[in-house]
């Protein structure tokens, strides 16, 4: 077992989200091309669903090599959606930041260095 | 050597609502074929509806007619074609408003409106029915006749070929009900270079153009997550345009001296917006695999996009119905300082006794704490107990109006009988909201298509 240390995806990925009906979608982006194993091998659906418990009823992901990021499918998650929503993010806009705060095990140096550069 | 023939497609609104100034200035900042603006979201439909049931003139965006009043001398003098779906549940009446427009700028016999009609099926929904056409919620399965009584609106979404009808018979503005988003910028593009309906890769990269473009600035640096501080003049925001070559491959960029950005991140976030399965991004038009699409940077502020693949489309065309559903309400009330978490949940532990003792019945009571986790939940962790201040915010639904009347004279009274230190009621008491939900449904594209008309209005 390699040396890792945790990491917020915050620091590895941005991020987008929108919805379709009670279903918020959140596409996650590398922010460098060589972070993108890492999210492919850490970001998995059980990951995610233990992530958002409580929150969303079911987790799909998809991969899209080519623009280095990943979508999940977060169903149930805007409590109805659209007009049916008493929710303040009803139409799951900000998911996306929602999902960088997942932490994720990285290789020891290379959490140390980005951690360390987002630090005030 | 000829510099390969492209066509610009712009973006001037990415929905009801869209800056105002975007059009204006697509159209006068630098070179453009095409201007598209989109307008329609799930529920504007119904909003329309509502509006239209009230006054037979309304049903579509007002605010098209008066872009158009703005925009029609400059686009008349450059030759620029505008597309867009302003015309919501009332395409007529939104076509025949910019004829006037133009009337009114002296424009009469300079522009040619082409109309577009059929996608409006609520007349036609009995008759579906008896014919065995289900029109089941796409998510639940529920079977349409649940909420026959109560439906408002019902659009099928339609294509680009209405699009390129239009402009084949010489319309300068193509106004329309529930075309796709994507097919404004298709419908063009098809008409430019003819390509065919079964030219698939042709066909998803003008979709995938389509779908970078129609959020508008959500492209070019607005609402852009990624060195979000390092998108600068926004108070000026660039609007997209793609530039699309024959092949189908194209660039993303804005007008010269705008503000945002045009980068492989802006146009990324705006990929993965709204997303389900990336291999099939589905239209009426066709079936777009976005995990074939190849981005780079080209130049400051250019995008290119190629390698795009598709794959036919499919025999349903997607209906958006919009049916009453009940009634909400929102109410809100800031505490300060110190324990201002703690008290806002007293407050609402007084409130929700309160709303029981008075036998009152929701569908649903939900609180959030703005401050503290109205936006990511649990995840935000444990409120700061020092916050400065915290907004409660209940949200309450039910089937019938009186209680979500009540439920909305239940929040000044906090104010005096609760808590302290709580603030920021001003506003008065909530509004009763009507909740008008959506209900997604698949139909044979054969019942919508032969029903599709163009017309040519001339000012």
């Amino acid at each position: 077992m390699s040396d890792t240390e945790p990491l917020q995806l915050r620091y590895l990925a941005h991020a987008r989200s929108g919805d379709k009906g009670d279903t918020a979608n959140v596409g996650l982006i590398a922010l460098e091309p060589d972070y993108y194993p890492i999210l492919l091998a850490e970001v998995t659906t059980e990951r995610v669903t233990e992530h958002f418990r409580g929150m969303v009823n079911g987790v799909e992901r998809f991969e899209l090599p080519n623009l280095h990021a990943l979508n999940f499918l977060l169903h149930g998650a805007l409590d109805g959606g659209g007009t049916v929503s008493l929710k303040t993010d009803a139409q799951g806009k900000v998911y996306s930041t929602a999902l960088l705060r997942l932490e994720i095990p990285v290789p020891a140096t290379l959490a140390r260095r980005l951690g360390a550069a987002a630090a005030p | 050597m000829t510099e390969p023939r492209v066509v610009r497609v712009a973006a001037g609104q990415g929905f009801w609502g869209d800056w105002l100034e975007a059009p204006f200035r697509q159209v006068t900042d630098g070179p453009i074929d095409y201007l598209m603006m989109d307008y329609l979201a799930e529920v504007t439909m119904s909003i329309m509806q509502k509006q239209k049931s009230r006054d037979p003139r309304l049903g579509y965006a007002r605010d098209f007619p008066q872009v158009m009043e703005r925009i029609l001398p400059a686009i008349a003098e450059k030759g620029i074609r505008v597309t867009s779906n302003a015309g919501g549940v009332n395409p007529r009446g939104c076509a025949e408003a910019v004829l006037e427009a133009a009337r009114r700028l002296g424009l009469a016999g300079r522009i040619r409106v082409g109309l577009v009609t059929g996608d409006d099926i609520l007349d036609r929904l009995d008759d579906l029915l008896a014919r065995g056409h289900e029109l089941r919620d796409m998510d639940t399965g529920r079977p349409l006749t649940e909420i026959r009584d109560r439906i408002l609106s019902a659009n099928a979404y339609i294509g680009m070929e209405a699009i390129v009808r239009a402009l084949a018979e010489g319309a300068d503005v193509v106004v329309t009900g529930r075309v796709t988003d994507t097919g404004l910028t298709l419908g063009p593009l098809v008409h430019e270079f003819g390509w065919r309906a079964d030219d698939y890769d042709r066909i998803a990269a003008g979709t995938v153009a389509g779908h970078i473009i129609e959020c508008g600035a959500q492209c070019s640096g607005g609402n852009l997550l990624r060195n979000w501080r390092s998108v600068r003049g926004l108070e000026n925001p660039g609007f997209p345009i793609v530039e699309v070559a024959a092949d189908g491959a194209f660039t993303v960029t804005k007008h010269p001296g705008t503000g945002g950005v045009v980068s492989v991140p802006s146009v990324s976030e705006q990929l993965v917006y709204e997303m389900g399965d990336p291999r099939s991004y589905i239209t009426p038009d066709g079936v777009a695999d976005f995990t074939t699409i190849a981005l780079a940077q080209e130049g400051r502020d250019r995008v290119r996009v190629s390698g795009v693949r598709g794959a036919p489309r499919t025999g349903m065309l997607k209906v958006s119905i919009a049916y009453f559903y009940g009634y909400k309400a929102v109410g809100t009330l800031v505490y300060a300082w110190p324990d201002a978490f703690e008290k806002a949940r007293e407050a609402d532990r007084i409130l929700r006794a309160r709303l029981a003792a008075l036998g009152l019945e929701f569908e649903q009571i939900l609180t959030e704490y703005v401050g503290a986790n109205a936006t990511h939940g649990a995840l935000a962790g444990p409120p700061n107990p020092e916050a400065p201040e915290i907004q409660l915010r209940v949200g309450v639904r039910a089937r019938e109006k009186a209680p979500v009347e009540r439920f909305t004279r239940e929040i000044a009274p906090l104010v005096l009988t609760g808590p302290p230190s709580v603030t920021g009621f001003a506003g008065g008491r909530p509004q009763v909201e009507e909740i008008v939900a959506y209900w997604p449904a698949l139909v044979d594209r054969r019942e919508i298509e032969p029903h599709v008309r163009v017309e040519i209005l001339a000012a």
